[in-house]
């Protein structure tokens, strides 16, 4: 079954690379849409560059850092706005205010605040906050109550409910908004980059791409993007798996 | 430790589930009634989870109880679930009693959520006969057990009555009359 599963999603991925090298084909200019092999070629190519892992380095830390801090933010004002009633309604307008204003909005209102080198820190950062703290929020809100009256009638310590209760309960939640987020972060990461310029960014490589016509460098670095994100997430969620596994015993 | 109820009355809504209910509680005290009769009401008035619409209530000591549902904590094993009350010294204490209650050393390994239903209702039993409190509230505490394991959970549960208070609600009459004390009905 599963052997059956992967020949199709292969076979799915063939057809769509012999379409797009057909329609690469048809266009007969390569600076409109670069073919598979010329992507290739220019993979290659940037690969071999001798600033092509200081780029993924430059973006990969920056965007990360952002992912992480909002992580740990988001986490933290969550718990503090079910704690407190009042910093919840407090935060829900900041909250709902970042999660509908446009990421390039947030762009060009950050590069006025700070340098374009962590530019794509700051937006990754305002990018996962909001979705990490509405899912964390409502994992708090959906904890089951008559556990926590168990433990009223126990009189069990905040310390042992806090591992026992309230992680368990929570982490799904944390978790599918962690994963969600991490492709998230990158896209508006890249973005900031693109606009902010930083030197030695891969924002900026696409965009000087772009400037160039150079569609294949522009595929390549964007595939680059996506490998890197892909690998973030599928890393970061394998550690919170790790950390998280005993939670995860009856799911 | 004793609880005395005076003229308690409580409703949800328009149904009235108790009607003026007055009585004192000591010692060990059964008590059979149809579903539907404010049996767990009592109980949950009892554990101050609610409060009654009207009357007073006086109860001396700390009380904890045996839920009708298990309510314990999926991921842990059946011992960090009654550690979860007694602390880590605890430990020696609660895998005597779920071996005297049957339970093999394999299933005290394992989390709760893998234990069959029977297994579940001794360790919500031993956590709540176990725990440091003056009075206990077994909601029908051998539900679900075979009969060898219900002889076996009521004899070691009146040995663990020590001088506490305890309210048994069953609708099994063997149970009330193993158990002893009075019984009460509605």
């Amino acid at each position: 079954m599963a052997h059956k599963k992967g020949l199709a999603k292969l076979g799915a991925a063939l057809v769509w690379l012999l379409i797009w090298q057909l329609a690469a084909m048809a266009m007969e200019q390569s600076f409109l849409l670069a073919s598979p092999v010329e992507t290739v070629q220019a993979l290659v190519r940037v690969a071999q560059s001798p600033d092509f892992w200081g780029r993924i380095g430059f973006s990969a830390s920056r965007i990360l850092f952002g992912y992480i801090a909002a992580l740990a933010a988001g986490s933290l004002l969550a718990a503090f706005s079910a704690v407190c009633r009042w910093a919840g309604w407090l935060l829900a307008p900041m909250v709902q205010l970042m999660k509908a204003v446009p990421v390039a909005s947030f762009i060009i209102l950050a590069l006025l605040w700070v340098r374009s080198e962590n530019l794509s820190l700051l937006i990754a950062f305002l990018m996962v906050l909001p979705l990490v703290y509405t899912a964390v929020l409502e994992g708090i809100r959906q904890v089951d109550s008559s556990m926590l009256e168990m433990a009223r009638v126990f009189r069990i310590p905040a310390t042992r409910m806090l591992g026992a209760i309230w992680l368990p309960q929570i982490w799904p939640y944390f978790l599918q908004s962690a994963s969600v987020s991490m492709g998230l972060a990158w896209k508006s990461g890249v973005a900031a980059e693109v606009i902010g310029l930083p030197a030695q960014s891969l924002g900026e490589s696409l965009y000087q791409a772009k400037l160039y016509l150079e569609t294949g460098e522009l595929f390549a670095y964007t595939a680059v993007i996506v490998l890197a994100s892909c690998l973030c997430e599928k890393g970061f969620l394998w550690l919170l798996h790790r950390l998280g596994h005993r939670w995860e015993v009856n799911r | 430790m004793k609880a005395v109820l005076h003229q308690i009355c409580k409703s949800y809504g328009p149904t009235q589930v108790l009607d003026n209910l007055s009585l004192t509680l000591e010692g060990v005290t059964v008590l059979m009634a149809p579903s539907g009769q404010g049996k767990t009401t009592l109980a949950r008035l009892l554990l101050g989870l609610e409060q009654p619409d009207s009357g007073r209530m006086e109860i001396t000591g700390h009380l904890v109880a045996q839920f009708q549902e298990d309510r314990l904590c999926e991921h842990l094993t059946a011992v960090e679930n009654i550690c979860l009350v007694l602390g880590k010294s605890g430990k020696n204490r609660a895998e005597q009693a779920l071996k005297q209650l049957g339970l093999e050393e394999q299933a005290l390994k394992k989390p709760v959520c893998q234990l069959s239903g029977g297994q579940r209702r001794r360790v919500s039993l031993v956590r709540a006969m176990l725990a440091d409190a003056e009075g206990v509230i077994l909601d029908e505490p051998f539900k679900g057990l075979d009969a060898d394991s219900r002889a076996m959970a009521l004899e070691w549960v009146k040995q663990q009555i020590q001088g506490r208070w305890i309210l048994l609600i069953t609708h099994d009459k063997t149970e009330a009359e193993a158990l002893g004390g009075t019984l009460l009905e509605w």
